[in-house]
């Protein structure tokens, strides 16, 4: 647990010793602004809540997280410092979870300072707090799964580009299997099954529910789980091509 | 003498190229182990087998009777290493690294700050320790990374290429760090560097194609050279083959070899029989025709010729 910690304290100082977080941040903050009131025409729906600030994360956070995540591991393979960090008295287990959960906590920082926006709603109405808070808590569950997509992309190669390309990719497949365009193509001639299986495979299916303040434990496990099996593919992908 | 590094029939392969073959050695406490070779003979890769960085194929490692596959975080613990290259964190100092190392290896408060302090003193770091990694120099990296594998005073060190790098001050100070530490540990580095075997190593081992093919201490391999024992005379004046004539039917030489005349001298090299001193006759000769002697003195033999000798033969049979 503590050798988690210190992975965890070494990784998150690590974003904020180079321009990394900043740009990130304010990128975060600025687009979520400009997706929800320009996109979501938060204003002009006249209604006191923040759906069209939460239904534009999944798209965020498909190019953003894995730009965040793309240096997990693949910096460490580039720089060799992966050979120092492994030969530490630690488990691989333990260096892939302080790592992914620094990159969490610091889209946790970047969720938190949009809070001028849940501001802005409470300001003009009287908006049901308890939805917002768990749009919130399904928009970190959500980055979870995306970050562990990008770290286990991540530790796959010694090139960030490709990790944060694949990462991508992979991203929108698990957003996309959401997607009327993806569930119209299924759903003419596949069993209604099959096509509730790929819509259950989706990030926005679980993700909308959250938002709608409903907090659903199957949703919860989802995301856990997705987190769970990422991270553990994550550890196999480290295990077994330490060397490049 | 108890063993602190235990290799047993190591083997590892990467798709077809077989870079450790069947690699058996032991490492005591109190001896500092050279490890040389040529490039791709499997030196780093033996280390990084050692450190467990990497799985082997086959074989056994064993620290301090500590079974690698068994557990390796004790292993760990134990070992402290000096990766090929010295990589470090760019973005962190040598201070912020050396804390997070020392927190890793288990220390806390009072201890970790006196374990780092004591490491930045003994590699001498004090003067950059604020100032970001990347920014360093070559040397600087090399002690940071030093400072690093001493940290947890280790029973075991494993030093990839340690001088590498470095001006000859600097390698002179590791140097003198490594055989300071040396009576209570065991130490395996590799070198490119010839003297440095004589200089800290008690034993050598010469890694060609995945295998040992040399293994004794730096004397002994020398002195499976060819000048090993043979006698070196620097004269001033000509008359070369008069001379060499003379050298040559001394009793106990097998060959002479004029080495090179520069202005009016002449060094010859005068190769005994097995097992026989010629350095006694050939002074003694010298004196009696009143020749100007300039130099005259014995060579241990050639470390890089015993190098290279083994190495190609190796090379050529595989």
């Amino acid at each position: 647990m503590s050798n988690i910690w210190i992975v965890f304290k070494r990784e998150l100082s690590a974003y904020f010793s180079t321009p990394i977080a900043y740009v990130f941040l304010v990128i975060f903050v600025f687009l979520a602004g400009v997706f929800s009131f320009y996109l979501g025409s938060l204003f002009e729906r006249g209604q006191a809540d923040l759906m069209p600030f939460f239904t534009f994360h999944p798209w965020l956070y498909l190019f953003l997280v894995p730009a965040l995540a793309m240096r997990l591991w693949a910096e460490e393979r580039r720089g060799g410092t992966i050979e120092l960090l492994l030969t530490l008295p630690l488990t691989v287990t333990q260096a892939v979870l302080g790592k992914f959960l620094a990159a969490w906590a610091f889209t946790g920082i970047a969720l938190l300072l949009t809070c001028p926006i849940w501001i802005t709603v409470n300001y003009l109405g009287n908006p049901d707090n308890g939805v917002i808070l768990a749009g919130y808590l399904g928009s970190l569950l959500m980055a979870g799964a995306f970050l562990a997509i990008g770290s286990c992309m991540s530790a796959a190669t010694r090139n960030q580009v490709i990790a944060f390309i694949v990462a991508a990719v992979v991203s929108l497949m698990f957003v996309l299997s959401g997607f009327p365009l993806v569930l119209d193509f299924f759903s003419g001639w596949a069993p209604e099954v099959v096509v509730e299986a790929i819509s259950s495979f989706s990030f926005l299916s679980h993700f909308d529910a959250i938002g709608k303040g409903v907090i659903d434990v199957r949703d919860l496990i989802y995301f856990v789980s997705l987190i769970a099996f990422w991270l553990y593919a994550n550890t196999l992908v480290i295990e077994s091509r330490k060397a490049n | 003498m108890e063993r602190l590094v235990e290799i047993e029939r190591l083997k590892k392969r990467f798709g077809p190229i077989t870079a450790v073959n069947d690699l058996s050695f032991n490492v005591v406490r109190g001896e500092v182990l050279g490890f040389l070779g040529p490039n791709g003979a499997g030196k780093s890769t033996t280390m990084k087998m050692i450190t467990g960085f990497l799985a082997a194929d086959h074989g056994r490692v064993r620290i301090a009777g500590i079974d690698l596959s068994d557990d390796p975080v004790a292993v760990k613990r134990r070992v402290g290493y000096l990766p090929e290259g010295a990589p470090l964190y760019g973005d962190m100092t040598p201070a912020g690294f050396l804390d997070f190392v020392a927190e890793l290896r288990g220390f806390r408060g009072a201890d970790k700050s006196r374990k780092v302090a004591a490491a930045v003193d003994r590699t001498h770091l004090r003067s950059v320790l604020h100032q970001r990694s990347e920014t360093l120099s070559k040397g600087f990296k090399r002690r940071v990374g030093l400072a690093q594998a001493i940290l947890h005073d280790p029973e075991v060190l494993v030093l990839d290429e340690p001088t590498d790098g470095l001006d000859p001050n600097q390698k002179h100070e590791v140097r003198s760090l490594i055989r300071t530490m040396a009576p209570r540990k065991a130490i395996i580095l590799s070198t490119h560097i010839l003297e440095e075997v004589h200089a800290v190593c008690t034993r050598a081992l010469i890694i060609a194609g995945g295998n040992v093919v040399a293994d004794g201490t730096p004397a002994e391999l020398e002195a499976r050279s060819r000048r090993h024992n043979s006698v070196v005379l620097v004269i001033r004046g000509q008359e070369q083959e008069a001379r060499r004539k003379a050298l040559r039917s001394l009793p106990g030489v097998c060959a002479v070899e004029v080495l090179g005349s520069a202005s009016d001298t002449v060094r010859y090299q005068v190769y005994p029989n097995e097992g026989s001193q010629v350095l006694a006759p050939v002074s003694r000769l010298a004196h009696d025709q009143s020749w100007d002697v300039l130099e005259l003195y014995t060579e241990r033999g050639r470390l890089d010729e015993v190098f290279r000798d083994i190495t190609v033969e190796k090379m050529a049979m595989t």
